[in-house]
């Protein structure tokens, strides 16, 4: 079975996950739809919890979302609107983090693919240029102290979470 | 070369499919140009303009003996360019067990539901 994650860049200013699933795709767009299915795994990494999932599906509609550590107390928050809503196949959403780290905002681009009972899922996320898409990449290349690790896993448990 | 305009070498470079042939060559052992163009339907002038890529990206190096000339995998500058997109399929990975666990959790709902 092909479970295994990708994720690769994409002309200029992209970059695309995909990933498949042992389910219908109705399935796995509620989990994306659905504010309390998606905070049961929308997480990052442990410790992580999802105290805002603020959700009105809808084309116009916004979202809104934060992310607590709760050994600390730090939080990471984004949001965004819903550009084009079509259940159960397609969701596209912009992002934005509160404290951004790379310019501007992405524009993510969700599309569910059924076959006989399996779905393949495929996220595209384009940055506004392909210096922002660096900036993103740049955030984890050229700190490889441990500390900025954990800043870095922090940072993208926010963007994991933002993805859809 | 500043890091980031040197990932996106390395990255531009990967990009093509021969190029990541020439690399998974190389990643058994040194070859020559010749050696390396053998698998290919391509001149050696082509592949020369691929090793070209490869050498500026800083995947590969040339050798010194004077006449083979065999060029060798940089393995660090891959790995470098590697780094960054594995601990984001990592976070994302278990973001998706985590899915996968729920959506396990849905099925069997909807199967009771309807057996009801």
């Amino acid at each position: 079975m092909k479970r295994a994650l990708t994720i690769t860049k994409s002309g200029d200013r992209d970059l695309v996950m995909t990933r498949e699933f042992d389910a219908p795709r109705k399935l796995v767009y509620d989990a994306h739809t659905k504010p309390d299915l998606v905070r049961r795994w929308l997480l990052g990494p442990p410790g992580w919890t999802m105290p805002v999932c603020d959700m009105d599906v809808r084309v116009g509609g916004t979202y809104r979302w934060v992310w607590r550590k709760e050994t600390d107390g730090s939080e990471m928050g984004m949001g965004g609107v819903y550009r084009e809503v079509k259940a159960p196949e397609r969701l596209v959403t912009t992002e934005r983090f509160d404290e951004a780290w790379y310019p501007g905002e992405s524009l993510n681009t969700l599309v569910l693919i059924e076959q006989g009972g399996r779905t393949t899922l495929t996220q595209t996320m384009r940055y506004e240029s392909p210096a922002a898409r660096e900036a993103v990449i740049k955030s984890g290349m050229e700190k490889g102290v441990e500390a900025s690790y954990d800043r870095l896993a922090d940072v993208l448990a926010a963007s994991a979470a933002t993805q859809r | 070369m500043q890091a980031t305009h040197r990932l996106d070498a390395v990255f531009a470079a990967l990009a093509d499919p021969t190029r990541r042939a020439i690399i998974a060559r190389l990643a058994t052992g040194q070859a020559s140009v010749m050696e390396l163009a053998e698998p290919f339907a391509m001149s050696q002038p082509a592949i020369s303009k691929h090793l070209k890529v490869l050498e500026r990206a800083g995947l590969i190096s040339r050798g010194r003996e004077a006449q083979r000339r065999p060029r060798r995998l940089e393995a660090k500058r891959l790995e470098e360019a590697d780094q960054w997109l594995e601990r984001y399929r990592k976070l994302w990975e278990a973001n998706y067990q985590r899915l996968d666990t729920l959506l396990e959790q849905l099925k069997t709902q909807e199967k009771e539901r309807k057996s009801r």
